[in-house]
C-alpha cells in the first residue's frame, strides 16, 4: 500500500520581518497506489513544498500527510526523491551513488551489485559506472539520480522538476525514458513541473495549482485522452501534436492564466 | 614574439621553459646581489658571510656536530617536533571546526572565545610555555599547536558550512542514519576546505617552530641558530634559516600535491 494522502494540509512560513505568510491554503489530495500525478503551477504556488512534505523534508503547519496509511514524520528510503539539481555526491562514482541507499540499508553486496547493474543497464549508463558525476553531462547525471531512486524499490517516487535543468533535447529524451521506466516499473509518483506539456505527457492526472495563497485549482484526469488517442504507441513529438493534447494544453494554460489575472483585481 | 598581456590575473600563461627560466633568474638575482655585497666588503664578513662561506658551513655542519649534533639530526629533531605539534592541532582543530559547523550552539559558545585568542601570536606564547613546561617537550608542542590550530578550526568550520544542504537531504531520503550522513556527506563535503586548511596550518606551524625552539635545550634548527648567535657565527645562523626555508617549502609542495589530487577527484579542478 503506497497511496499518498494530503489531509487538510496548510503551510505557513514565518517571515523574517515578523508576521506569517500562508504558502499553502487548506489542501486535500489523494494519490492512488501506482498513480502518476503531475503538479503544475507558477513558481511560489507551493508545489515543491507539497512534494517535500510527502518526502518528510518539511512538515505541514496543520493537517497531515500519509503515505501507505502512515503519517510522514521524516525522510525515509520508501519515499525516494529526485531533485532538480541532481544532488549526486561528487566524491562518489556513479556506481557508489546509485548504491548509496542500498549500502545504508545494509543490503548484501552481491544483491546490491546485481540491483545496481540492472538500473545502470535500464538507464543507459553502462560504461559510466566508475565515472564521477562531474565527468557526466546534466542528462546523464539525472539518469544516475533516477536510477538511484528506482534501485531502492520505493513505494513512492517524488520528483521535483527533475528535467528543469536540462536542455530541450535532453529533456524530451528523458521524458520518453521516464514513461518507459514508469510503465515497466509502476510506482506512486508525484512529479513537480512548471512545464504543462511535460505534465500532460507523463501523468495519469494533472493537478493545477495557483498561488497567493498556494492551492489546488483543478485536477484533470489524462488517462481517457491517452487511451482514446493511443498515445502509448506514439513517439513524444507525435503525442504533443495530437489535437486532444494541444486542446488540453490550452485548457490548463487558461486555468493558470485566469488565476494570475484575477489577482490584481482582488 | 606575439603580443601578450602581462597584466592581470588572466594575463600571460607561461610555458614550462619560461617558468623555469624566470625562477632561475629570481634566484640568480638574489644570490648574485648577496655575493656582490659580501664581496665588496660593505659589511664585515662576520655579519654578512658570502653565499659560498655559508655553503661551506652547511657542509661542515653536515659532517661535524655543532651544538651537540650534526645538521641532519637538528633537522630531524625539528621535523619531529613540528609533526607532533601539528598532528595535535589537526587532531583537535579539525573535529572541533566540523562540530562547530554542524551544531549552531557550539558555534555560539566557541567562536567569540576563539576569535579573541587566535590573535595572540604564537611567539607571544613562548614565556607562558616556558613557565608551564620548562625545557620539556611540552613547550614547543604548545607553541606549534597555537600556531597551526586556528587555520585547522576555521577551514573545517567553513567546509562544514559549505556542504550543500540538498546532499544531506538526499542522503536522508535514501535512509542514511546520522552517522552515515556524517561519514558519507558532511566529512567528504568539507574535505576540500579541510585540505587547504591543512596546508595553511602546516605553514604557520612550521613558522612557529623557531620560536618554540628558543626555549628548548637539546636539538633543532632553532636551537642551532640560537647557539650560532651566541657564538657570533652568522654563517651558522643563515645555514639554519636555509634549512627552515627548504623544509617549509617541501612541506608545502607535498600538501599542495595532495590538495591538487583531491580537487581532481572531487571535480573542482
Amino acid at each position: 500500500m503506497s497511496e499518498i494522502v494530503f489531509k487538510a494540509v496548510t503551510k505557513t512560513f514565518r517571515l523574517p520581518k515578523g508576521g506569517d505568510f500562508l504558502a499553502i491554503d487548506t489542501t486535500d489530495l489523494r494519490i492512488e497506489e501506482k498513480e502518476f500525478v503531475a503538479i503544475v503551477g507558477p513558481s511560489g504556488c507551493g508545489k515543491t513544498t507539497l512534494m517535500r512534505m510527502a518526502a518528510g523534508l518539511e512538515f505541514p503547519s496543520t493537517g497531515t500527510v500519509e503515505v501507505g496509511g502512515k503519517t510522514v514524520r521524516g525522510p525515509g528510503p520508501e519515499r525516494a526523491v529526485v531533485f532538480q539539481q541532481f544532488a549526486l555526491m561528487p566524491w562518489k562514482t556513479v556506481r557508489e551513488n546509485i548504491g548509496f541507499g542500498l549500502m545504508c540499508k545494509g543490503t548484501p553486496k552481491a544483491e546490491a551489485d546485481a540491483a545496481i547493474a540492472r538500473y545502470v543497464e535500464l538507464m543507459g549508463l553502462a560504461g559510466h559506472e566508475d565515472s564521477f558525476p562531474h565527468q557526466l553531462s546534466g542528462g546523464m547525471q539525472q539518469r544516475v539520480a533516477i536510477a538511484r531512486a528506482y534501485v531502492m524499490q520505493p513505494a513512492a517516487l517524488l520528483m521535483d522538476e527533475p528535467f528543469g535543468a536540462l536542455d530541450a533535447q535532453t529533456r524530451i529524451v528523458m521524458q520518453e525514458e521516464l514513461v518507459r521506466l514508469a510503465r515497466r516499473n509502476p510506482r506512486t509518483v508525484i512529479f513537480i513541473t512548471h512545464a504543462v506539456d511535460e505534465a500532460i505527457y507523463l501523468a495519469d492526472r494533472v493537478v493545477v495549482m495557483g498561488r497567493k495563497p498556494g492551492r489546488i485549482i483543478e485536477t484533470i484526469d489524462i488517462r481517457p485522452l491517452r487511451e482514446e488517442g493511443g498515445w502509448e504507441a506514439m513517439p513524444i513529438e507525435e503525442v504533443m501534436d495530437q489535437p486532444a493534447f494541444t486542446h488540453m494544453r490550452s485548457r490548463i494554460w487558461k486555468l493558470l492564466k485566469a488565476r494570475e489575472q484575477e489577482k490584481p483585481a482582488a | 614574439m606575439a603580443n601578450r598581456n602581462f597584466l592581470g590575473p588572466s594575463g600571460v600563461v607561461l610555458g614550462k621553459g619560461e617558468f623555469w627560466a624566470l625562477t632561475l633568474a629570481g634566484f640568480s638575482l638574489f644570490f648574485g646581489t648577496w655575493a656582490l655585497v659580501a664581496w665588496a666588503g660593505w659589511l664585515p664578513a662576520n655579519l654578512l658571510p658570502s653565499p659560498l662561506a655559508v655553503w661551506d658551513t652547511l657542509v661542515r655542519l653536515w659532517q661535524q656536530p655543532f651544538a651537540g649534533h650534526v645538521y641532519a639530526d637538528h633537522l630531524l629533531a625539528s621535523i619531529q617536533r613540528f609533526l607532533m605539534g601539528w598532528a595535535l592541532a589537526v587532531g583537535i582543530g579539525i573535529p572541533l571546526g566540523l562540530l562547530m559547523g554542524w551544531y549552531r550552539i557550539l558555534d555560539e559558545i566557541v567562536t567569540p572565545l576563539f576569535d579573541s585568542i587566535r590573535f595572540v601570536a604564537p611567539l607571544a606564547w613562548v614565556p607562558l610555555a616556558a613557565l608551564w613546561f620548562g625545557t620539556g617537550i611540552g613547550g614547543p608542542l604548545l607553541i606549534i599547536f597555537v600556531g597551526s590550530f586556528a587555520p585547522c578550526v576555521i577551514s573545517a568550520y567553513r567546509g562544514a558550512r559549505l556542504v550543500e544542504p540538498r546532499l544531506v537531504e538526499a542522503a536522508q531520503t535514501m535512509g542514511a542514519s546520522g552517522r552515515q550522513v556524517m561519514q558519507h556527506v558532511l566529512v567528504p563535503g568539507a574535505m576540500p576546505s579541510i585540505i587547504s586548511g591543512l596546508r595553511v596550518s602546516a605553514g604557520l606551524g612550521w613558522q612557529s617552530l623557531v620560536g618554540s625552539e628558543l626555549i628548548v635545550v637539546g636539538a633543532g634548527l632553532g636551537y642551532l641558530m640560537v647557539q650560532g648567535q651566541g657564538n657570533l657565527a652568522t654563517n651558522i645562523v643563515i645555514a639554519g634559516m636555509i634549512g627552515i626555508g627548504i623544509v617549509g617549502f617541501a612541506i608545502d609542495v607535498v600538501l599542495r600535491g595532495i590538495e591538487a589530487w583531491f580537487k581532481r577527484r572531487w571535480g573542482q579542478a
